[in-house]
């Protein structure tokens, strides 16, 4: 490179760099820094205690209970909403087969299309205020009433600690497959459409196209995809708070980790102990989100 | 009381992010240092005290209020404020009312840069016992030591659960303003039309409670999702029964306080009335806005709350809908008399030790705790006030009206208690269990012994103050 190059790289870099080292980077500094201390986080006055935050952790109730909670919406979520957005996705694109057309999608795939992706438009604390009237729990609720009329009985739903972490669940998965099949979708319609015409005059039926061509071919975002979602479902914050008795659900049923560093940072006074909590969420998204990209590794088809 | 916090993740972490920024003094982002500079540099030093400036306030100093603009609005302030100018015409007075006093008071806290008085309330609050712990507030023993501007000392104008309320390790570091009665609420209206009459015993409740159903009302609907309500219904039935021990050993955190005798008995009382059916259907799913307006549809015909239900539900009532309280029932052998109930204040008004104007924040309060301001208060809220007198000759709402009452009838048998402000991580905990028991999955047993498990937590906790009633 010439002379004279880097600065004018540099002059470009400076200010992002200066962003995202004083609104990403600095932050994350000082959440490890407080970690090791008692602060109130609305004090200037605080102690250095060492691990003590930490070893607190291994023993407190609440927040095993809400690691746990979040293990589960962590192997269920991710997969659910891609397996539920990939079908659409590939209905969308080729599900439909006229006489003789070729390779097209199932009629009103535009409609569909709008449709799935509106939950997207709307902000989570709406998706959270619509989902808990939806659900609920007398027996003139929406759900209950649908319930009823089968001869199910009515439930609490979000009131029932049996039920509440799956109605949540069920408003995660909901709120989630639009964008992913827009992603998928997307995805699909850069893939050559002679391929999927070859598969189909080789004999492919739907599935066979969908598994030995569609998802091989998908295989990279459907990789990217895995590793967002279980992301948000180690978060849920807001959909948790919004929705759930307590909040935190019906004898915790729907605690969850970032809860527990909201309920310590703000309510109990204990920001130390809080970015502890956030210390290790940190890890452990680290960990899966490595865990997911190793273990899903194949190799890269060109086309 | 509590509000869900609803705020999205996304401006949660941008204002967590700008409070850790702020918290590391703007520019020095990266030395991870959360202090700010703790001088005080109170700007009112150097005036003398006078019998009509008793804290010395210097007239041109200004003063900074920040008011949580919540179901009181914040007008009354703006009153306040007027006689504060009328007093010290060089000061300039800046107002906020707002209503997420924890994220952008925090900061100020911890840059050492707060205002000069602030009403801390509402769901966005700043947690008060970590600041009275940590001695950021100005101790208020000498405000209540200072002559009313009506004459005689303020801490005796005043109703005394005022002082009790904000006692925070032998100091008054809290004025709690607005004066707060709970009970069991029914619409006076339906119940004249209906014949019905609360019941005093419990056998009796349990009859009017037969009855009701009988006319396809439910008996009676609770804020399920804030098992906060619910669990006032029952620890109040615990001290009538019981006395006021009851509460004073939970709040001391005295072992087996919640294995009590009185507390079972009121937990077996709940279960009753769920058992029974006189719960409203799925109530335990519905929160404060859902259930309180089934009750103002005249879908149930009780439900727990304090003295400001009828201005929260003031949009949704019916016309000639009579908000009116009633203090629970007694259980067989009671010790308390059946007009009683919890009498509590609220509304907390805090001086910031590292205030700019100390003096000022507090002569704002002695303002505020005059008839003049007090009653004003009670016009613009129609919630009462705790200077004593200060609501008479106003013309009082059915709701304002019998909670007086109740304040008068009960007199000094009232009670307030306090575990759920002292202890907050044992809140939710206390919380769950009223949760269970409320919805009849768990016996009176396992529910003392749950309750009993998170004091015992927070007795044993070295990072939770404990404090002991008196």
């Amino acid at each position: 490179m010439r002379h004279g190059q880097y600065r004018f790289i540099v002059g470009f870099l400076v200010m992002p760099l200066a962003l995202y080292g004083v609104f990403v980077v600095s932050p994350f500094v000082q959440a490890f820094y407080y970690s090791l201390t008692n602060w109130t986080g609305v004090s200037p006055e605080f102690d250095f205690v060492g691990l003590q935050n930490f070893e607190n952790l291994t023993n407190d109730s609440l927040f095993l209970r809400a690691l746990r909670n979040n293990a589960v919406l962590l192997a269920v979520m991710p997969l659910a909403v891609i397996l539920l957005a990939l079908f659409f996705a590939f209905l969308l694109n080729v599900g439909g087969r006229g006489a003789g057309s070729g390779v097209r999608g199932v009629r009103g795939s535009g409609f569909y299309k709008l449709a799935f992706f509106l939950p997207q438009v709307l902000s989570v604390p709406v998706i959270a205020v619509i989902w808990a009237v939806i659900f609920d729990p007398t027996p003139t609720g929406l759900v209950n009433s649908v319930v009823r009329r089968i001869g199910l009985g009515s439930s609490g739903w979000l009131a029932d600690p049996d039920l509440a972490l799956y109605c949540v669940l069920w408003v995660l998965v909901w709120g989630s497959v639009g964008f992913y099949l827009v992603l998928f979708n997307a995805a699909m319609s850069s893939i050559p459409r002679d391929i999927f015409e070859a598969a189909l005059l080789d004999g492919a039926g739907r599935v066979t196209t969908f598994f030995r061509v569609t998802i091989p071919l998908l295989w990279d975002t459907i990789q990217t995809s895995w590793v967002y979602l279980a992301i948000l479902a180690l978060d849920v914050y807001a959909l948790i708070a919004v929705m759930t008795a307590g909040p935190g659900g019906p004898n915790n049923s729907t605690q969850v980790i970032s809860l527990q560093i909201a309920q310590n940072g703000f309510q109990f006074g204990r920001a130390g102990y809080a970015s502890a909590i956030g210390v290790v969420l940190f890890f452990v998204t680290l960990i899966i989100a490595a865990i997911m990209l190793r273990a899903t590794r194949r190799e890269r088809i060109e086309y | 009381m509590s509000t869900p916090n609803a705020y999205s993740r996304r401006l949660f972490l941008q204002r967590a992010i700008l409070a850790s920024v702020a918290a590391a003094g703007g520019g020095s982002v990266l030395a991870g240092c959360a202090s700010g500079g703790g001088e005080s540099q109170d700007t009112s030093k150097g005036v003398d005290k006078s019998a009509d400036n008793p804290f010395g306030v210097k007239s041109d100093a200004p003063l900074d209020v920040v008011i949580f603009k919540g179901g009181y609005g914040d007008d009354y302030a703006k009153f306040h404020e007027e006689l504060y100018q009328k007093r010290f015409s060089d000061a300039k007075i800046k107002h906020a009312g707002i209503t997420d006093i924890r994220q952008q008071l925090q900061p100020r806290f911890n840059s050492g840069n707060p205002p000069d008085v602030i009403d801390n309330a509402g769901a966005e609050q700043l947690p008060l016992s970590t600041l009275a712990d940590t001695g950021q507030l100005t101790d208020l023993t000498q405000l209540f030591d200072t002559e009313s501007i009506d004459g005689g000392k303020i801490g005796e104008t005043l109703i005394p659960v005022a002082l009790e309320a904000g006692e925070y390790g032998g100091k008054i570091l809290v004025l709690n303003y607005a004066l707060e009665v709970y009970g069991l609420w029914y619409d006076q209206t339906l119940f004249d039309e209906k014949g019905w009459a609360p019941a005093e015993t419990w056998d009796d409740f349990l009859a009017l409670c037969k009855e009701i159903k009988g006319a396809g009302i439910a008996p009676m609907a609770h804020q399920g999702k804030y098992p906060y309500y619910i669990q006032q219904v029952m620890m109040d039935m615990a001290v009538k029964h019981g006395g006021k021990e009851v509460v004073t050993a939970i709040d001391s955190l005295e072992p087996n306080a919640w294995k009590h005798e009185s507390v079972k008995m009121a937990a077996e009382a709940l279960l009753e009335i769920k058992s029974k059916g006189y719960m409203l259907e799925g109530t335990e799913g519905l929160d404060h806005i859902q259930s309180q307006t089934r009750w103002n549809e005249g879908k149930a015909a009780f439900i727990p709350s304090g003295s400001w239900l009828e201005n929260e539900q003031k949009e949704v009532a019916p016309a000639g809908f009579a908000t009116t309280v009633a203090p629970t029932p007694l259980m067989d052998g009671a010790t308390l008399p059946f007009q009683t109930t919890r009498v509590s204040a609220a509304e907390a008004f805090i001086v910031p030790a590292k205030a700019k104007n100390v003096a000022g924040g507090l002569e704002f309060l002695r303002i505020m705790l005059s008839k003049e301001g007090a009653s004003k208060f009670t016009e613009l809220t129609a919630a009462p006030t705790v200077v004593q007198g200060a609501g008479d000759g106003l013309d009082l709402t059915p709701a304002a009206a019998s909670a007086s009452a109740l304040v008068e009838s009960g007199g000094d048998d009232n009670w307030n208690y306090y575990y759920f402000n002292w202890y907050s991580p044992m809140k939710p905990k206390v919380e769950t269990a009223f949760g269970e028991l409320a919805a009849g999955r768990i016996t009176s047993d396992e529910f003392c012994t749950a309750a009993q498990k998170a004091a015992d937590e927070t007795a044993a906790d070295p990072q939770t103050k404990k404090r002991t009633r008196s």
